[in-house]
């Protein structure tokens, strides 16, 4: 019963969906207030029934009820509770439903915060978004029904794929999604500017904090995901440029850039078009991201779940969307160039050159991730392209781009007199000199051409973002601290400053090593010494499990223990390694076992990763700067300025 | 500046950028792009002698062997028509075990043995990796051919 009435509720979503998708739009075109009027109502039925449907699969999962098939083929009796909960965007039609819920919950959202837009305005996001939606749920509906029964059902499912029980399956989806899903808002406000052919500076202030909020979740999402397969996958890498990390991480660059160019566009009413270009990107590299993952043209160790007519369908959404955004911008977009202009040395050239390094990075690894389609499509054999081309090719865009972030924080809007800008940066680079050559010679003994440039790049970045705040604290009784949105970008760049630090110390100085561990030998590695104090058998849930105990110690002194295991899960007969790790703010020691070599010694990977947590908290830090600019005061300012002009206007003169 | 300076410049500035970066990578791609090769063509030698490539199959039943005193496995790579002896020092994947379908990155020795720097498999125990499914399918389908043929002449 359950399973049918989400089903049910899946269908009734695609219709009001529908409605929401075409009547407003046909309303905002004829000026009718009454079919405007559907907008609202509709994207919040939409969400309640969405949310039927997405409580009715929990529901089944929670009840072990395995006479639904995508239930038996993803939990299990003895599966612990939270899992069972979590399982349900564990593989492909639980995640469809997952992304579907997400897109209606912004739709809502946009619904409830968009009230002081003109009507015909709102209407049309309200619409774009509700047949973005339609596509999704007929995605659903036709080709991956999560509430398909199976009969007879089976006595008990076949469990969860034992990589995916972590707690990191119940939260690094959810948000990853909300960020990648949140793009379609900023795709729908440039969808609606075109429609309505009027794109002014008011646009890119409501569609600015929609943007960032979108960009905030998909940066912890990321941030997340690197994390959960640092200690879930054993390998101990934090990024691996497998084609569904590419296709995460494209969306965010763009997005990165769509921010960026959303300010000049705010502030000086310029790159208009551009900004448009750059809102459609973002959101086609999410769905192109969706296509990726889930028609199984790349391989990948995210592709589980993989179909030809769920990719062929995705592929045609994908066209159908693109293709009618960039109609519609061939139209539209000449009609919305700016006259005002900028001197060479100002805020809006750097913000240009953000833009296009950014652009640049993102094409660069599009490139790379389907490079070996077209080279297997145009019979040139079967290649793959290695982490070390991504490195490189990476690093050509963003080392510049590093650079010119600390200059382009301390340069005005329309022109920028040179000596002001060195008085402004004196201090920061030549902090960042000093440490960004001390800390990698003196505390971690080492130097090389790339360490030094990426150390002196994070301390430059960090150092610079540091000037506002400080010259805000420091200032005369009465004068004006720093904004919001100034205090924001300053969090944001530090946390890219945290993360530069981060990436280069791990990679520079990161020790990973295979090594045989025997009872009473003891290793070392970078300086601490690894030693096998016993094995145990433990019995979990759903599993059985080795567990070593290792012992860590360093110049003589009790550094930690860590208890590695290796599982093996009763389902599917699965092992699974559980890393071994003692975490400090500075370093992680790491260890993973392999395989038993007889009288109880084991294969083992052993590493130490310095500064590797700087890498997700310097992420989290450019979220929290993002939190921050997005809810300055001035986007509610407008907000009830309007209020308060509508009001005026309806009192009787 | 002007407007159309401005998109000069932007469009000068991206042009540039997109050409340097463009000359770099493909320096670099040609470098770091890595062929998956079939093993019928690495025992006949057919393989780049400057750089690692891919191999994938079936890890032979009983051939697996641990080196004693070190992390060295010796095991055999097959089609089901020709065999490849591989190998591997350091820790295995999870998912390493006789029957299973992999994939190993590396070169060959002097004598015919390729040595694998990277071993995957990947973490489902039912799945095959594309290339490896086609190229046993292709071996599976020449096999039962040759049989037809048997028949038929007998």
């Amino acid at each position: 019963m359950i399973p049918e009435i989400g089903h049910f509720a899946l269908v009734l979503a695609l219709s009001l969906a529908l409605c929401q998708g075409v009547l407003p739009l046909v309303g905002a075109h004829r000026n009718n207030a009454a079919l405007m009027a559907v907008a609202r109502p509709a994207a919040n039925g939409q969400f309640v029934f969405v949310l039927i449907a997405f409580a009715s699969l929990a529901a089944s999962f929670l009840q072990s009820d395995f006479s639904v098939l995508y239930v038996a083929n993803n939990s299990q009796l003895a599966l612990p509770a939270i899992y069972k909960f979590s399982a349900v965007w564990g593989a492909h039609e639980g995640s469809l439903l997952l992304w579907a819920l997400i897109l209606c919950g912004w739709t809502a959202a946009v619904a409830r915060f968009s009230r002081d837009l003109p009507e015909a305005f709102s209407s049309r996001v309200i619409a774009v978004l509700g047949l973005l939606s339609c596509g999704f749920l007929l995605f659903m509906l036709l080709t991956s029904n999560p509430f398909e029964r199976i009969f007879p059902a089976p006595a008990d499912g076949v469990d969860l794929n034992p990589l995916l029980q972590d707690p990191g399956l119940a939260y690094h989806p959810p948000v990853l999604y909300t960020g990648y899903v949140g793009f379609a808002v900023a795709f729908a406000f440039a969808v609606a500017a075109m429609l309505s052919g009027n794109l002014d500076r008011a646009w890119a202030r409501w569609t600015r904090p929609w943007t960032i909020w979108a960009w905030c979740f998909l940066s912890v999402g990321i941030a997340l995901g690197s994390w959960w397969s640092y200690y879930e996958l054993g390998w101990g890498g934090w990024w691996f440029w497998d084609p569904v990390e590419n296709a995460s991480f494209m969306p965010w660059l763009v997005g990165t850039a769509l921010i960026h160019s959303l300010a000049v566009t705010e502030k000086r009413g310029l790159f208009k078009s551009w900004t448009l270009l750059l809102a459609i990107a973002a959101f086609s590299l999410s769905l192109l991201g969706t296509f990726l993952v889930r028609s199984g043209v790349l391989v990948s160790v995210h592709a589980f779940a993989t179909d030809p007519a769920r990719g062929l369908f995705i592929l045609m959404f994908l066209g159908v969307v693109i293709g009618g955004a960039l109609t519609l911008y061939t139209l539209r977009a000449h009609t919305l160039d700016s006259d005002a202009g900028f001197k060479p040395l100002s805020r809006e050239l750097f913000l240009l050159l953000n833009n296009v390094l950014l652009v640049v990075a993102a094409a660069l690894i599009l490139m790379g991730t389907l490079a070996p389609l077209a080279v297997e499509a145009t019979g040139g054999g079967k290649i793959s392209v290695g982490p070390s081309w991504y490195e490189f090719a990476f690093a050509i865009p963003m080392l510049p781009l590093l650079f010119l972030i600390g200059i382009g924080m301390h340069t005005a809007w329309r022109h920028q007199p040179q000596r002001g800008l060195w008085r402004q940066v004196k201090w920061p680079a030549a902090i960042a000199l000093v440490a960004g050559v001390a800390v990698p010679v003196l505390v971690y003994g080492g130097s090389g051409l790339l360490v030094i440039v990426g150390s002196i790049a994070a301390f430059w970045i960090i150092s610079a973002s540091l000037v506002y705040p400080i010259r805000s604290w420091r200032r005369a009784p009465g004068t004006p601290g720093i904004t919001r949105a100034a205090a924001g970008m300053a969090i944001a760049h530090f946390g890219v400053g945290l993360f530069v630090l981060g990436v280069t110390v791990v990679s520079a100085f990161g020790v990973e090593d295979d090594l045989r561990l025997a009872p009473g030998e003891p290793v070392e590695v970078a300086g601490y010494r690894f030693e096998m104090q016993g094995l145990a058998n433990v019995e979990g849930p759903n599993y059985r499990a080795v567990e070593a105990e290792v012992e860590i110690r360093k110049g003589g002194e009790y550094v930690a223990t860590v208890r590695p295991q290796e599982r093996t899960y009763l389902v599917q007969q699965n092992p699974m390694t559980e890393a071994g790790i003692d975490a400090g703010w500075n370093r992680d020691l790491f260890v993973a076992l392999g395989q038993p070599l007889g009288d109880g010694t084991w294969s083992v990977r052993l590493q130490y990763k310095p500064l590797i947590r700087f890498i997700w908290f310097g992420a989290v830090i450019m979220a929290i700067g993002g939190a921050v600019a997005a809810s300055d005061r001035r986007y509610r300012l407008y907000a009830e300025a309007r209020q308060g002009q509508a009001a005026a206007a309806e009192e009787p003169a | 500046m002007k407007p159309r300076q401005q998109r000069l410049l932007a469009v000068g500035l991206a042009a540039a950028g997109l050409l340097i970066a463009t000359a770099l990578t493909l320096k670099a791609f040609q470098k770091n792009m890595m062929f998956y090769i079939e093993i019928a063509d690495v025992v006949a030698g057919n393989v780049p002698d400057d750089r690692n490539f891919r191999v994938g199959g079936l890890v032979l039943e009983g051939s697996v062997e641990k080196t004693p005193g070190t992390l060295e496995t010796r095991f055999t790579l097959t089609d089901l028509a020709n065999e490849l002896p591989v190998s591997y020092t350091g820790v295995l994947p999870d998912l390493f075990r006789e029957g299973q379908g992999i994939i190993a990155h590396g070169r060959l020795d002097a004598q015919g043995r390729f040595v694998a720097d990277t071993v995957l498999a990947k973490h489902d125990e039912n799945y095959m990796p594309p290339e490896v499914a086609e190229s046993l399918k292709q071996h599976a389908a020449a096999k039962s051919a040759a049989r037809d043929a048997a028949a038929v002449q007998e």
